[in-house]
C-alpha cells in the first residue's frame, strides 16, 4: 500500500499539486485519470522521488519516503519497477539485456540464471521472439511490453505505469491494460496507472483517482465513473461525440 | 551567479559520482566498454592529425630557422619542444574535447530526454556514477597512450616532412630530437593529458546529464560540453604549466 498525504508541489511559482491525498491499494490496479496538464505525470515522479514535494508525504509501507535517506530510498526503488511512457529502454542494450540489466546489477543470478528469468518475463509478456533485437528494431507495443517485463523482473512491490496505452491501437492497448491487470493480481502487487485512455478506465480501473487542475476532483471506483455528479469529470469522460452517444443511450435505457 | 550555480552544481554531481558502485564487475564492463569508445575509437584522429600536425611544425620551425648561425639540427629541438610540451598533450586533448566530449554529451543528454536516466534511477541504481564514473576512468587511463602515440607519430611526420622537403637531415633531425632531452617535459605533458582527460569527461557529461528539453537541446548540450571543456582546458593549462614549469 502507498499513501500519499497532502502533498503539494509548484514549478516557478506555478501549482502543479495542490494538496493530494491518495490511498493506493495492494493488489489493486489504482488508476490516476486527468486532463493533460493537470498534473498526473508529476503526481508520479513526486511519488518515486524524481521530483521532490515542496510538503506533504509518500508513504511505503508506513515508511516515509521523503524523510529516507539516499540508500534507503534505493532500497524502496528497488522494490519499484515503472513503465514509462515512451518505454526508456536501454538503446544499446538488446530487448533481453534490457530485461536482465537490473537482475545482472542487484542480484547473484548467475548470466544462465538471469537469462532464463528475462526469457520467463518476456514470455509472460507474450514477446518470445524479440530477445536479441534492439529497441531501436521493435515496435512501439512491443516496447511497451519489453518495458514490463524489465519491470518485473526483479518482483517489485510496486509497479507504476506512466500511461501505457499512449501512441498504441486499441487492440494492442487492450493487450497491454489486460496485461497489466492479471499481473496486479498474479504479483499481488501496488499498481499506480496514469491514464486518460477512457477503455483503460472501464477495463482495468479498481479505484480511481481523477485529477484536476492540480487536484483530487473524484476519486471512486470503475462501476461510478459513469454514473458521477461531477461536473468536471463529466466533462472528461463524455468529451467525444461517441461517449455523448453512449451517455444518451444509457440514461434512455435507464428510463 | 549562473558561473556559480554551475559550479557548485557540477561539484554536487561530481560527489555521486566518486561513491561507492553498486557491483563492481558492472562499472569493470563499462569501464572497458569506454576505453574502447572514447580511447580506441579516437585512435583514427589522433593518428591522422599527429602525423600532419608533426609535418607543419617540422616545415614551420625550418622555415623560421634559415640562418647560417642557426644549427640544422635546431629543427629538430622546436619540433620536438614543441610537440611534447604543448602539441600533443594540448592541441590533441582539444581535439578530443571536440570528437568525445560531444559524444558524451550527446549519449547522456539523450538519455535523459528518453527518460533512460530516470529509469536507472528508478530501479535504485546512481546514474551519475554508473554513466559517468567508467567514462572517466577510461579516459583518464588511455588518454596518456593516445598523447604518447601522438608525440611518436608527429615526430615521424616531422622527419618524413623535413625528409620529403629537403628541409632537414634525418641524422640533424634525430640529433635535434635527442639534444638536451629533458624527461621530465614528458612527464609534465602527461600530468596535463590526466587533468585534461578529466575535464573532458566531466565537463562533457555534466552538460549532457543536466539536458533538457528535447532534440534541439541535446544539440546545445552537445556544443555547450564542447565549449566549455576546451575553455576549462585552456584555463588549465595556463594554471598546471605555471605550477609545473615555473
Amino acid at each position: 500500500m502507498i499513501e500519499v498525504k497532502n502533498i503539494c508541489k509548484s514549478f516557478n511559482g506555478k501549482v502543479v499539486l495542490n494538496d493530494i491525498n491518495i490511498v493506493f491499494e495492494k493488489g489493486k490496479t489504482n488508476l490516476i485519470i486527468g486532463e493533460s496538464g493537470s498534473g498526473k505525470t508529476v503526481l508520479m515522479k513526486t511519488m518515486v522521488g524524481l521530483f521532490t514535494a515542496d510538503s506533504g508525504e509518500v508513504i511505503y509501507e508506513g515508511k516515509n519516503f521523503n524523510k529516507l535517506d539516499f540508500d534507503d530510498r534505493k532500497e524502496i526503488r528497488k522494490e519499484i519497477g515503472m513503465l514509462f511512457q515512451g518505454g526508456a529502454l536501454f538503446d544499446s542494450l538488446t530487448v533481453e539485456e534490457n530485461v536482465m540489466f537490473p537482475l545482472s546489477m542487484f542480484t547473484n543470478m548467475s548470466l544462465a540464471e538471469q537469462r532464463d528469468r528475462a526469457d520467463f518475463c518476456l514470455t509472460r509478456v507474450n514477446l518470445q521472439t524479440a530477445h536479441k533485437l534492439y529497441p531501436a528494431e521493435i515496435s512501439g507495443g512491443m516496447k511497451k511490453r519489453v518495458a514490463i517485463a524489465r519491470a518485473i523482473s526483479m518482483n517489485p512491490k510496486y509497479l507504476f505505469c506512466d500511461e501505457p496505452n499512449s501512441g498504441l491501437d486499441p487492440k494492442t492497448s487492450i493487450l497491454i491494460d489486460n496485461l497489466i491487470y492479471e499481473l496486479t493480481s498474479e504479483l499481488n502487487i501496488t499498481t499506480i496507472v496514469i491514464t486518460h485512455d477512457m477503455n483503460s478506465v472501464m477495463e482495468i480501473g479498481d479505484n480511481i483517482s481523477f485529477l484536476y487542475k492540480g487536484q483530487i476532483n473524484w476519486q471512486g471506483h470503475r462501476d461510478e465513473v459513469m454514473r458521477t455528479n461531477s461536473v468536471e469529470l463529466n466533462n472528461f469522460v463524455y468529451a467525444s461525440e461517441f461517449m455523448k452517444k453512449l451517455k444518451q443511450s444509457l440514461t434512455h435505457h435507464g428510463d | 551567479m549562473k558561473w556559480f550555480f554551475h559550479i557548485g552544481r557540477y561539484y554536487i554531481m561530481m560527489s555521486r559520482v566518486f561513491s561507492k558502485p553498486e557491483k563492481w564487475s558492472i562499472y569493470r564492463k563499462q569501464f572497458i566498454k569506454e576505453v574502447d569508445n572514447l580511447g580506441l575509437g579516437s585512435l583514427g584522429i589522433v593518428v591522422i592529425i599527429s602525423i600532419f600536425m608533426g609535418a607543419v611544425i617540422t616545415i614551420q620551425s625550418a622555415f623560421g630557422f634559415e640562418s647560417p648561425w642557426i644549427p640544422l639540427y635546431a629543427v629538430g629541438v622546436a619540433s620536438r619542444d614543441s610537440i611534447v610540451l604543448e602539441f600533443s598533450p594540448t592541441i590533441v586533448s582539444l581535439i578530443l574535447a571536440g570528437k568525445v566530449g560531444s559524444n558524451i554529451a550527446s549519449e547522456i543528454g539523450t538519455m535523459r530526454v528518453t527518460e533512460q536516466i530516470d529509469a536507472l534511477e528508478i530501479m535504485g541504481i546512481n546514474s551519475k556514477a554508473y554513466l559517468i564514473l567508467p567514462k572517466i576512468a577510461a579516459a583518464v587511463f588511455i588518454n596518456p597512450f593516445l598523447i604518447v602515440i601522438s608525440m611518436f607519430l608527429a615526430l615521424l611526420g616531422g622527419l618524413t616532412a623535413g625528409l620529403m622537403t629537403g628541409a632537414v637531415t634525418s641524422y640533424e633531425f634525430i640529433y635535434g630530437i635527442q639534444y638536451d632531452f629533458r624527461p621530465y617535459n614528458v612527464t609534465y605533458a602527461l600530468i596535463k593529458t590526466l587533468f585534461f582527460a578529466f575535464i573532458i569527461t566531466s565537463v562533457s557529461a555534466y552538460h549532457g546529464y543536466y539536458t533538457q528539453g528535447g532534440a534541439l537541446e541535446v544539440g546545445k548540450s552537445s556544443t555547450n560540453a564542447v565549449v566549455f571543456s576546451s575553455i576549462v582546458i585552456l584555463l588549465f593549462n595556463f594554471i598546471l604549466t605555471q605550477i609545473l614549469l615555473s
